[in-house]
């Protein structure tokens, strides 16, 4: 057993897990974030993409050592009270997501991918970047639209601050 | 239409909960005390069980019980059942065995469960699962379908000899041979459907608890039916009485047909809750999936087509061999058949046909319906012996197409299905105009001379959904029927539950059941929930597949609300004095025709309630129910029109456009319509570019995760040009088809059919990688 101490959505937690847990596990099982999904064991869905430190991580392949002292956002972390992320509302209008499952890996994954291409995002990079998440419902034509959408409105934010 | 009404392209009501985490899926639901299952599974294809030492697992921290096969049968739980007979050609009822839940003597598929850790905690029931001994001695394994029924066969079961499970037929075998005396041209191609994993993104998953003071079960599982799966865990699997259990599914992370059927993992974990006395909670991981889940698809088949001279179809001789898989399925009997057989006719008018099937068992896991379910398997084998045949007689292959269309409705197929209605020649015009076909020999000439092979490829499909009519069914072998049940509860204060037997596992029910209120009654989506998914909350229903929620849920639900509106008039036109039929409905009001005089929805809702002034001999209250049986199938149809570019040097496909035209009759929520078809038509793409589940001859599957099984990523499709033609369906009130299903049955053909113009060869089979098309290339 092992005391893990980190930040999680904004709130400081510690708590006592085994060495071998892993961050999807750590949030899911211990703290009842279960917004966070697993849907494969090889690292390979997204459904798990949480922010550690601001960066977009796959939480199952991340141990619970690796995470001290980290600050973590999950999809429960995003909205602000009723306000929705602009990622959030891009997915809802452009219904960018069908059975849901795969949908808080893929706005954490959006989010970072925005972040990192700024106003330079075009339907290739959006596609590509998307490599790591599988979605099975929605054929990723919305998941894409949703993504440029919120690019746009991203930047509309980032401009008026 | 209103701004929330029919045809309105209204946001998702249930999205809110999904984009900020709080969907609830089964294993997110936490239950007090709840032990954790880990499954012991077979390494081996084909083997017996020798013996299970469970000593020293059972002493392992924190395991509550190991159970096995012995122990399942000695509680006299039930084997897993198929629910729908077959009869071979020679009348005698379809061969199966027995497929026990955990396999006390003979294991057949790699991953069949032989006994079961329940623990403490996940990762106790792991570790100790690996400390269970079970002996086996290996028996030869067989995995292709053709190897299967060759003689000297490793045999599967005793009960089916040459692991034959049907030899069944479909047409007039004679007629079809009449026209191939008398054909000018015939056209003959041989296939392979390839296997599928169906992939929803949430792995299955169960959580039961045993009330033992009520004697009372109670199951969180992934279902896409559970009222059905209450049924079958009731009648035959000795668990508990229907009004015993209860079985919630809550949501559901996709489902694709994989979720239809009964898992032995449920059925353990109910069984299990009452042994141990304590909740026991199973999740797959991805693994299991690949291992347990039904499959999809997995026919070999071979296709004749006759023609006359002026290239009209004379008939259409079709073999086809079917992978079942080492056990039959819940409905899997049924997928190569009545799903697959009775879809052969296509968009064609075509005299004789005559279909025949063989059913074999193999070494591999249970196949059964994925999206499309058989309507897939038809419609890739006619469409691309259309284009083969187009190649074949020199002549385009939309106009070869054209010339055979059915024109004429109500057409009589000669494979059971009765089409009501449709225009094919529209969307096939739609799509064609879309994609710019009259340019494509230019674009054709242009990317020639850059290097490249660019094709065109063609799919007119039709499917028969809005599954399906009880009588029709049952007379064909189903063991249930296949209506629908709606509720609709209006309470005191206006606002509105309807309760639904179907389920949304992705298909947003929760905003397109409300629009048909909304259209109907003018109260906002906001004042109506949708309730579905508990067994203890809806009476009874038959869930969500085959595209059916809508066409035959939605209209149960229309029956139920024409009851409502009936009522609430009567208590208007007494309240008002009217004649009842003035009442009419207008922006949530009820009014009396040329006058003033109005009542809200809501004081309507209170009066029936209050019962102070209702008309003599009304009894008060606002509720009503209607099971709805459908009087036909529905024909969604429409035409897919595929143009890629190969790269003569690596093999490798890129996509310049995709055009779908489909007719779904009347839409309800393009936007939700536009979703279902873009997921449908990349699950055909990725059946024909990239998915395939392969077994080695041995029986290991060699696809057993995410990186070995392609999935379709995000680049490896492109964005869709749609298109919608519309007949309305006359066989239910919303003139609706169903839409869930086209583009998986549609989409595959129209890129084989494009991969196999652009490289001048027809020989291909899917999946169309790279390696295989790059060999294609180079062996013509
Ligand atoms: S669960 Fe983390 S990538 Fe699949
Ligand atoms: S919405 Fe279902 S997996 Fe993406």
């Amino acid at each position: 057993m092992t005391t893990i101490n980190l930040t999680v959505n904004g709130k400081a937690v510690s708590v006592d897990v085994e060495d071998r847990t892993l961050l999807v596990h750590l949030l899911r099982d211990h703290l009842n974030l279960t917004g966070t999904h697993v849907g494969c064991d090889t690292s390979q869905c997204g459904a798990c993409v949480v922010h550690v430190d601001g960066r977009a991580v796959k939480s199952c392949t991340m141990l619970v050592g690796e995470a001290d002292g980290t600050s973590v956002t999950t999809i429960e972390g995003l909205a602000q009270g009723d306000q929705l992320h602009p990622m959030q509302a891009a997915f809802r209008d452009n219904h960018g997501l069908q059975c849901g499952f795969c949908t808080p890996g893929m706005i954490m994954s959006a989010i970072d991918i925005v972040k990192r291409h700024g106003g330079k995002l075009d339907e290739a990079t959006v596609r590509h970047e998307l490599e790591g998440n599988i979605c099975r419902c929605t054929g990723y034509h919305n998941i894409v639209k949703s993504v440029l959408d919120a690019a746009g409105r991203m930047n509309l934010a980032n401009a008026a601050e | 239409m209103g701004i929330e009404g029919i045809g309105a392209r209204v946001t998702r009501k249930e999205d809110r909960r999904f984009i900020t985490g709080k969907g609830r899926y089964v294993d997110d639901v936490k239950v007090y005390g709840a032990t954790h299952a880990h499954f012991v599974r077979s390494p081996h294809a084909h083997a017996r069980v020798k013996g299970i030492d469970t000593a020293a697992a059972e002493k392992m921290p924190g395991v509550v019980a190991v159970l096995t096969g012995r122990e399942i049968v000695d509680d006299k739980v039930g084997n897993l059942i198929c629910g729908w007979m077959i009869h071979s050609k020679d009348g005698s009822p379809m061969k199966m065995g027995a497929y026990p839940a955990l396999a006390p003597e003979v294991v057949r598929y790699v991953g069949q469960a032989v006994a079961v850790v329940i623990a403490e905690t996940k990762n106790q029931a792991r570790d100790a699962a690996e400390a269970v001994v079970v002996t086996y001695e290996e028996l030869p394994a067989v995995v292709n379908v053709k190897a299967a029924i060759a003689p000297g066969a490793p045999q599967l079961h005793p009960e089916a000899p040459g692991n034959i499970v049907y030899d069944w037929s479909l047409g007039d075998e004679a007629a079809v041979n009449d026209a191939f005396g008398k054909a000018a041209n015939i056209v003959k191609l041989d296939l392979v459907n390839n296997r599928l994993a169906p992939n929803a993104m949430e792995p299955r998953a169960a959580l039961a608890q045993y009330d033992a003071a009520e004697e009372h079960f109670t199951l969180y599982t992934t279902s896409q039916n559970p009222h059905v799966a209450r049924l079958v865990l009731s009648a035959f699997y000795n668990i508990a009485p229907e009004h015993k259990l209860r079985v919630i599914a809550p949501d559901v992370g996709g489902g694709f047909g994989s979720k239809i059927f009964i898992y032995p993992e449920e059925m353990v974990a109910l069984w299990a809750a009452k042994r141990v006395g304590r909740p026991v909670r199973w999740t797959g991981d991805r693994t299991e999936a690949f291992l347990t889940d039904a499959n999809g698809r997995d026919h070999v088949s071979t296709a004749e087509m006759a023609f006359d001279k002026d290239n009209r179809i004379l008939g259409l001789r079709v073999k086809t061999y079917a992978n079942f898989g080492a056990y039959m399925s819940l409905f899997s009997s049924s997928v190569p058949t009545y799903l697959y057989a009775t879809l052969l006719s296509g968009q064609y008018d075509i005299p004789a046909i005559y279909a025949e099937v063989l059913g074999v068992y193999t070494n591999t896991s249970p196949v059964d319906a994925y999206r499309g379910a058989g309507r897939p398997e038809a419609s890739y084998l006619l469409e691309r012996t259309m284009e083969t045949a187009a190649r074949q007689l020199k002549v385009d292959p939309g106009e070869l197409r054209r010339k055979n269309f059915i024109t004429q409705f109500p057409h009589q197929t000669p494979v059971i299905m009765a089409y009501d209605t449709g225009d094919f020649v529209a969307s096939l015009d739609a799509a064609m105009k879309a994609i710019d076909y009259a340019g494509f020999a230019a674009r054709k000439e242009k990317a020639r001379k850059e290097g490249k092979l660019r094709g065109i490829g063609f799919s007119c499909y039709i499917e028969a959904c809005g599954i399906a009519p009880s009588k029709a069914v049952g007379s064909l072998g189903a063991g249930v029927g296949l209506w629908e049940s709606a509720e609709i509860r209006v309470n005191p204060v206006g606002t509105i539950e309807v309760l639904t037997g179907s389920h949304s596992h992705g298909q947003g029910h929760e905003t397109t059941f409300c629009q048909l209120i909304a259209d109907r009654l003018g109260v906002p989506i906001e004042q109506v929930s949708i309730v579905h998914g508990d067994t203890d909350k809806v009476q009874f229903g038959m869930g969500t597949y085959g595209s059916r929620s809508l066409a035959v849920g939605g209209s149960a639900i229309v029956k139920a609300m024409e009851k409502i509106e009936a009522k609430a008039k009567k208590i208007v036109a007494h309240q008002l004095e009217a004649s009842e039929d003035d009442i009419v409905i207008e922006n949530g009001e009820f009014k009396v025709a040329g006058t003033d005089k109005t009542m809200a929805f809501a004081n309507v809702a209170l009066a029936a309630y209050t019962a102070h002034n209702l008309p003599d001999g009304m009894e008060p209250g606002l509720k009503e129910s209607a099971f709805y049986d459908p009087s036909n199938f529905t024909f969604p149809a429409g035409t897919y029109i595929c143009e890629v570019e190969v790269d003569p040097g690596t093999g490798k496909t890129s996509f310049v456009n995709f055009v779908a035209a489909d007719d779904f009759g009347r839409l309800v929520n393009p936007m939700i319509v536009e979703g279902q078809v873009h997921g449908g038509l990349t699950q055909g793409i990725g059946q024909a570019l990239l998915e395939h589940a392969v077994y080695d001859d041995s029986g290991q599957l060699l696809t057993a995760s995410f990186m070995d099984y392609a999935m379709p990523r995000a680049d490896d499709v492109p964005s869709y040009d749609l298109h919608h033609t519309t007949t309305l369906c006359p066989g239910n009130p919303l003139g609706v088809k169903g839409c869930g299903e086209a583009g998986a049955i549609g989409a595959s053909a129209a890129v084989i059919n494009a991969i196999t113009d652009a490289i001048g060869t027809n020989k291909l089979d899917m999946p169309a990688t790279p390696d295989r098309v790059w060999h294609a290339i180079h062996a013509a």
